[in-house]
């Protein structure tokens, strides 16, 4: 079975295009990973269009876990799972974890080939209780 | 009945060679190889513990030992003896790292 995917969401391109160099750096390119973040204008931002095509590009059977930094940028991705089809919206969660570290995290349980839920898990175990 | 046969275990233990230790890049490297394993794994900077489950990135992210400490191995299950070896070859094999080079693209 193919390895959770990962979709990394941030305000900042330049968080989001680096937390996904750590990665790719740490883990390796047994999962599949995206990112986007920033507006069209070359400003802070997150959009619902643009983290759809994240989670198309990240898309694997096994599901996506998404890694978001603050509000809009959940909120967003929140959006942008409701507006997938039905058959892939329950394989897709938003974790709530620390963008980098969970990103990290994730993908590291994810290569191993655990579960969406696993994967989760192992990435909301770095928040705060 | 009760089948008495005894579950295969192992432990071993090795010194942390690398330059920076079981520090970000190592901890994902050991639990990537420990998750490779049907058996449990955990390791501990002590034979007495506290053991930590190899297999979770976040746990293992945290144990944070420097060069030079030693690292306990400690499998339990099928295929325990060759787990044990493994991970311990990783260790003693400095994670593949070259000591104080940036990280290496090559190893992912």
């Amino acid at each position: 079975m193919a390895n959770v995917g990962i979709v990394i969401v941030s305000h900042s391109p330049k968080i989001a295009e680096g937390a996904a160099d750590m990665v790719r750096q740490m883990v390796g390119d047994s999962v599949n990973l995206a990112y986007t973040g920033g507006d069209p204008g070359g400003g802070l931002g997150t959009g619902v269009a643009s983290i759809r095509e994240a989670i198309d590009r990240a898309w694997s059977e096994a599901g996506v876990a998404i890694l978001v930094d603050l509000g809009g940028a959940e909120t967003n991705s929140e959006m942008a799972v409701e507006m997938l089809d039905e058959e892939r919206r329950d394989r897709v969660v938003v974790c709530n974890a620390p963008i980098v570290e969970g990103a990290v995290m994730a993908a590291t349980e994810a290569s191993g080939g655990s579960s969406l839920e696993t994967v989760r898990r192992t990435a909301e175990e770095l928040s705060p209780q | 009945m009760k089948d008495h046969t005894a579950t295969e275990q192992a432990t071993d233990r090795a010194e942390l060679v690398n330059a920076v230790g079981l520090h970000a890049r190592p901890s994902v490297k050991l639990t990537q190889l420990a998750k490779t394993f049907a058996c449990r794994v955990d390791i501990a900077l002590s034979a007495d513990g506290p053991w930590v489950d190899a297999k979770s990135p976040v746990k293992v992210m945290r144990v944070k030992a420097p060069r030079g400490a030693v690292l306990h191995v400690r499998t339990s299950g099928p295929g325990a003896g060759a787990a044990a070896e493994a991970l311990m070859a990783l260790v003693r094999g400095g994670f593949g790292d070259h000591t104080d080079q940036p990280a290496d693209l090559s190893h992912g």
